[in-house]
């Protein structure tokens, strides 16, 4: 793992000194345990600022939108299928983008760790392959890495990047045999009364900073539905039912675009397991289209092509 | 003025008699994360946690608050005209709340409360609350409070002070309210001098553990334009993803919005809160917006704290050190090390 | 205390649509009450928030003078949201107006000095109202020369047209007013921008201020103008406008750096300015 950062530094170092990008964008160590903090280096004197470790969940395909110029990126298996998903909806050229592409073994769900801390402070963290090491004030506690994996990250099976300039590590084993919609198909398996209060309980804290949505790379609209003012579609004070015409409306726009990166329940302040409401959309599109998102720069999304033998026929 | 001692076994018995009398609000564990919500039982009071999530700043300036009532039936002859909903003075008291949070209260006070208007709805709930504080036994690393003119068991802004001890709570009245709470307390004993040297020990310790990472001085020193025009701005605005998470969690974030909501021929004026964060915060009518970049809405949030309010009231900063947007910020920008930059005005190495 | 987010209710008396391009109204305003009328005591200068329910506020700068009594008076440019709504308005029908919001001129010290008003477009609102208050018997001794510079794009779109005829003709107030362009045979004024015309009138800044309202690019062209004429900056005054919604100083959103342009301004010094931040 850390083996990349020293991949990433040289990369980042060479292509600066080739002129071949404008600046690289990557993590840079952060200033609590289990955060970093994405940052852009432009100059040589900045590459050591450069790292990698399994704190690097922030999708950094978000920061491609409509970029002018052209940069590096360090892109894990999520942020590439964004990148296509930006590329094919014209957010950025590919030739504006010089891909350093991370092979992952999933990245660590900081919530789930403190959680599990119970109130003691993680002061230091060591990662290996297997295993994550947090220590704070009198106590050291050892988490096997699969344990404490974001949830995406858990049922991931695009771990290596789709695309890419320069792959900075030897292909990971993807993961086979992982059940995708478990939870969704226990959602789909309530009634419709039981299904209302499960997505009502699970809104009920949002305070509507749409931090899910500033995280999320596919969320790029210059205004979103909710800042419409003529006419305004949503109101803006916590009431239900505008809670959740956010939330609905948000998913559905995220339909054959989710690539189910984890962005928007890592962001979220009040812990809001906001992808299960795109990954019953996800799980849709693959069975309706047989379409994974991000996975082939060629390929139009589903949503987005008209086809004579599509299996609906609400437009015929 | 008055100290009391009451052991934890006998707490519930105070928290059920202060019930009594008022609406008691205090930490409650929901989920994760503990928040602000009135008590239905003393048991639901859980003074081990560390701090809220949320600020208890909705206690007073609530997400969303109607503030004023209309009607636009056509045969109605007031209609479209807005009038005053009742204000609830009903009174409150916050407990456990921590010495950094009632802090905030007393800096917002500047803004609400001034000379020229007073916003009665921050003025009635403000003057309804009572605030009994919990010291900060155990500070996280990401609290700075001692760096921005408050500190763990600073009890400027409480009415009562409350230090755990080993075996219960000291509460010492800091106010005339705080004291007429106290006055007849069940099951109280004495504050021996034995207990309160304990509290001061702890109080002094607690106040060591927290770290400094910055001076605010320098940052007084220079021009506004200076600090607005530095070079570091650029490097502190990337990651940001301009939510409003840091604003909503803060306890000193006051900016709101204010807008109108018709359901059928009625309608209420709402207040509700906004973030600098947001694009639509500024922009104008006419499509304008001063604030259009992203650099320049994250600058306002650190000027607007560290250098604006500084300099507009001969006050503050506007932060207490709760470090909540330092644990929250979804891609860990630190406003420690952003004001460590304002202070030296210069790109600090990280 | 009153509640200062409280509107006064008042009915829509008459409605002027002032332009060619019909983007800007004047609505007359007869207060409810004639207790809040005595209340609604103003400056030249101030603004209001105008209150429709169900829509909104929008902060719009006082076009009438405190001398004309028995109704306030507000041109609106139809830009957004509430505006809009207002513009579909109609006489008889009753709003809310909250105020009055912000500072004003500064007319204490203006007092006996001679005072220049460059105005642009739509921005001539409130400096209607200062020539109309200068000019009443009660104020007008208190003022040395006057002097307006006013031009809109062409003869359509200048505001008060049969007032400024009128001022045109009276002997207490120097008038140049002028078009960026107009193939309108009947135009007797003149023709240019409103820069190059101070510059060719070249009013004295002695013992004189200036106030300049208009858009940013005119403001922008006319201040050198002025320092050449030797005003310096703490006597060039103007007026901002900013997106508002308390218009008190309370819900943060129009700052620039530590002045709240709604209750702090909207009338600076341009020496008050350069000392903020260029965010406006």
């Amino acid at each position: 793992m850390h083996a990349y950062t020293e991949k990433i530094r040289e990369a980042a170092r060479r292509l600066l000194a080739e002129k071949k990008v404008d600046g690289v964008i990557g993590f840079r160590r952060g200033t609590l345990p289990l955060m970093n903090e994405p940052v852009f280096v432009r100059h040589a004197d900045q590459v050591d600022q450069l790292v990698w470790d399994g704190n690097c969940g922030v999708n950094l395909a978000n920061y491609l939108t409509k970029r002018k110029d052209r940069v590096a990126v360090v892109a894990k298996g999520c942020d590439s299928r964004n990148i296509v998903v930006h590329i094919q909806e014209n957010q950025i050229a590919r030739d504006q983008l010089y891909i350093l592409g991370i092979p992952c073994k999933g990245m660590l769900n900081r919530r789930a760790i403190l959680k599990a801390l119970d109130g003691r402070e993680p002061l230091q963290v060591e990662e290996t392959e297997a295993d994550v090491t947090v220590s704070g004030d009198g106590f050291e506690q050892v988490f096997p890495r699969k344990d404490v994996l974001q949830d995406n990250c858990k049922i991931c099976i695009h771990r290596n990047p789709v695309i890419y300039d320069e792959l900075l590590g030897d292909p990971v084993e993807e993961q086979k045999d992982v059940d995708r919609y478990e939870d969704v198909r226990r959602i789909e398996a309530m009634t419709v009364e039981e299904r209302w209060t499960y997505f009502e309980e699970l809104i009920a804290p949002c305070i509507r900073c749409y931090a899910c949505r500033n995280a999320c790379p596919q969320c790029y609209c210059p205004t979103c539905f909710v800042d419409e003012s003529r006419p305004q579609w949503v109101g803006k004070s916590l009431d239900p039912t505008d809670t959740r015409t956010f939330h609905f409306l948000r998913a559905y726009h995220m339909a054959g675009r989710c690539t189910d990166c984890g962005a928007c329940e890592r962001a979220c302040p009040m812990d809001i397991k906001v992808r299960q409401f795109t990954k019953k959309l996800e799980k849709d599109v693959k069975e309706l289209f047989g379409y994974e998102v991000g996975v082939m720069l060629e390929e139009r999304p589903p949503l987005d092509t008209y086809r004579p033998d599509d299996p609906q026929d609400f437009i015929r | 003025m008055l100290k009391i001692f009451v052991t934890k076994d006998n707490l519930p018995n105070l928290v059920g008699r202060l019930m009594d009398g008022a609406t008691v609000l205090g930490p409650v564990k929901e989920g994760e994360a503990h928040r602000f919500r009135p008590l239905k039982k003393a048991a639901d009071l859980d003074l081990s946690y560390q701090n809220s999530r949320l600020s208890p700043k909705d206690l007073v300036h609530p997400h969303s608050d109607a503030m004023f009532a209309f009607s636009l039936k056509k045969d109605d002859p007031e209609a479209g005209i807005l009038k005053e909903l009742p204000r609830s003075a009903d009174k409150r008291l916050v407990l456990g709340i921590r010495p950094c949070d009632a802090k905030a209260f007393r800096l917002v006070d500047v803004n609400f409360l001034t000379d020229t208007y007073r916003d009665p709805w921050w003025e009635a709930r403000r003057e309804a609350t009572v605030l009994v504080g919990l010291g900060c036994s155990r500070p996280c690393r990401s609290c700075f409070c001692t760096a921005v003119g408050t500190g763990p068991f600073d009890e400027t802004a409480l009415d009562v002070l409350m230090t755990e001890l080993e075996d219960g709570y000291l509460l010492k009245a800091v106010t005339e309210k705080g004291e007429a709470l106290l006055r007849d307390a069940p099951q109280a004993e004495a504050a021996t001098d034995e207990r309160m040297q304990k509290a001061e020990g702890i109080a002094e310790e607690a106040a060591r553990k927290i770290s400094k990472p910055f001076v605010t001085e320098p940052i007084k020193d220079k021009p506004q334009t200076e600090l607005f025009s530095a070079e570091f701005w650029e490097e502190v605005q990337f990651a940001c993803i301009n939510c409003g998470t840091c604003t909503y969690l803060c306890p000193t974030c006051w900016c709101f919005d204010i807008q109108d909501e018709v359901h059928g021929e009625e309608g209420v004026r709402l207040r509700l809160w906004d973030s600098c964060m947001f694009p639509l915060f500024t922009l104008h009518g006419s499509g304008h917006n001063p604030r259009n970049q992203k650099l320049q809405r994250v600058r306002q949030r650190f000027m607007h704290k560290f250098k604006y309010y500084v300099d507009k009231y001969g006050d503050g900063p506007a932060c207490v050190g709760c470090g909540r947007c330092v644990q929250y910020c979804p891609v860990n920008i630190d406003i420690r090390r952003v004001v460590a930059m304002m202070s030296a005005s210069c790109v600090c190495p990280t | 205390m009153k509640n200062p987010y409280l509107p006064y209710p008042v009915r829509i008396q008459e409605i002027i649509t002032e332009t060619e391009d019909r983007n800007l109204k004047t609505f007359k305003l007869v207060f409810l009450k004639s207790e809040d009328e005595a209340a609604f005591s103003y400056i030249p200068g101030q603004f209001a928030e105008l209150s429709v329910a169900g829509q909104g506020e929008v902060p719009i700068g006082i076009a009438s003078s405190p001398t004309e009594k028995g109704f306030i008076m507000f041109t609106v440019n139809r830009v957004g949201k509430v505006t809009t709504y207002l513009h579909n308005m109609k006489p008889g029908d009753v709003m809310g107006v909250r105020g009055p919001l912000g500072n004003w001129y500064p007319w204490e010290e203006m007092k006996g000095k001679n005072v220049v008003i460059i105005g642009g477009g739509f921005a001539f609102t409130t400096l209607r109202s200062s020539i109309v208050w200068m000019l009443d018997p009660a104020h007008r001794g208190d003022y040395g020369d006057i002097t307006v510079v006013y031009g809109a794009r062409n003869p359509g779109m200048l505001l008060y047209k049969e007032e400024l005829v009128a001022w045109e003709r009276r002997d207490d107030i120097t008038m140049h007013l002028t078009v960026d362009a107009t193939d309108d045979p009947q135009w007797k004024y003149n023709v240019g921008f409103v820069p190059a015309i101070t510059k060719e009138k070249a009013p004295s800044s002695e013992n004189a201020y200036a106030i300049v309202c208009g858009p940013p690019i005119m403001i922008k062209f006319t201040l050198p103008v002025l320092a050449d004429l030797g005003f310096p900056p703490e006597r060039i005054i103007t007026s901002l406008e900013m997106r508002m919604k308390c218009g008190i100083g309370m819900c943060g959103r129009c700052n620039i750096g530590t002045e709240y342009v709604c209750k702090d301004g909207p009338v600076f010094t341009m020496e008050k300015l350069s000392r903020l931040p260029n965010e406006y």
